[in-house]
């Protein structure tokens, strides 16, 4: 039986998850800066190269909004909670299963697909060529003391060589961007000078050198590749029309 | 929904390898008896880490990522994992997420014990 089936049949949380693909593709309105995504396979922290991390950001948010509250905020609001260092692009949705958005960092466009979702958390997925091949994970939960706390937690390998090598630089400044993050929340909802809590942990210490030619999809690479084709395409747009 | 909470246990199985046996909500909460128990199934001598899903009612991604850490763990050990008992949604889920590629998917456990 079809898990996603209307019948309701299906497994409790299958309504939370993307449908398998093979694939990400971006919408049309955004395929002009999906170079980097468009047709990439997803990549887990299994099919990275560098290091396994496991970071933890949480933030306690107070009792003006629940769990489900904020988390239904964050989902229909979450550009508006990046730090101005990065871009998100999200779809008409609000993250919902299955959806790809653009994000960029540093000027590197490349994106996410919303794995998961549902009422208090929702799970970002990489594709090939990203930073990172990562699972984050978007969480609210009820502390003991009743107040509602946000979490961010990842599960983390740098993609490739390269942005192994760059990694001191790159997981410094993930670091400061998620904790950036959860600052915006936090203000969002009236709390203006949480305390974000961080806590890094290596899983891995191997580096996966059977998936060091996942350099061949590096964004860093496309994006300046992209870049200096650019003069071709406009040459062949104005050719064809 | 609040989730419900998993049960885990230890099977031995024939030669050097062990189930797992899990049944309710696998999620992230689940971490720590899921570790202690690969812990008892190493101590036992078991090279292969049959993990047995067909008591799963649900998971969310924080069992996805807890199943990446078991994974690396067992890596670290010269282990094999394996997973038994999965829907078609759950096989689905492995595959989206590749999970499959690092852990085969079988039948059931001699279907996983068969295997080469």
């Amino acid at each position: 039986m079809d898990p996603r089936s209307p019948e309701g049949h299906g497994p409790r949380d299958a309504e939370y998850w993307a449908a398998k693909v093979d694939r990400v593709h971006v919408s049309d309105d955004l395929r002009a800066y999906g170079y980097n995504i468009e047709g990439r396979r997803i990549a887990g922290p299994m099919n990275g190269f560098g290091r396994m991390w496991q970071r933890t950001y949480t933030a306690d948010i107070g009792t003006a909004a629940t769990p489900e509250r904020v988390v239904a905020d964050w989902r229909a609001h979450f550009g508006d909670y990046w730090p101005t260092m990065g871009h998100f692009h999200g779809t008409v949705s609000a993250i919902k299963p299955g959806d790809v958005a653009l994000a960029s960092a540093g000027g590197v466009p490349t994106g996410i697909m919303v794995l998961y979702a549902d009422d208090t958390s929702f799970t970002f997925i990489t594709p090939e060529g990203h930073v990172v091949a990562a699972l984050i994970t978007f969480s609210c939960e009820t502390s003991e003391s009743g107040g509602t706390v946000a979490q961010i937690r990842m599960l983390l390998r740098s993609s490739d060589p390269i942005f192994e090598a760059m990694w001191p630089l790159l997981g410094r400044g993930e670091d400061i961007f998620w904790r950036r993050t959860l600052n915006n929340l936090a203000a969002a909802h009236g709390v203006y000078d949480v305390t974000v809590r961080a806590h890094t942990e290596c899983v891995d210490r191997r580096r996966l050198w059977k998936n060091w030619f996942n350099v061949r999809y590096n964004a860093g690479i496309h994006t300046i590749a992209h870049a200096l084709t650019g003069p071709l395409r406009l040459r062949r747009r104005k050719t064809e029309t | 929904m609040p989730p419900h909470e998993a049960t885990m246990a230890v099977v031995p199985l024939a030669g050097a390898a062990a189930a797992i046996a899990i049944t309710g909500d696998v999620t992230a909460a689940c971490e720590h008896e899921l570790m202690t128990l690969h812990e008892q199934a190493t101590d036992s001598g078991a090279k292969l880490i049959v993990l047995d899903f067909a008591g799963m009612e649900y998971m969310n991604s924080g069992g996805i990522g807890m199943l990446v850490t078991l994974l690396v763990r067992c890596q670290r050990r010269q282990q094999k994992l394996v997973a038994t008992g999965l829907t078609e949604h759950y096989r689905q889920i492995f595959e989206l997420t590749r999970l499959d590629e690092a852990i085969s998917l079988h039948d059931d456990i001699d279907q996983a014990l068969a295997a080469p």
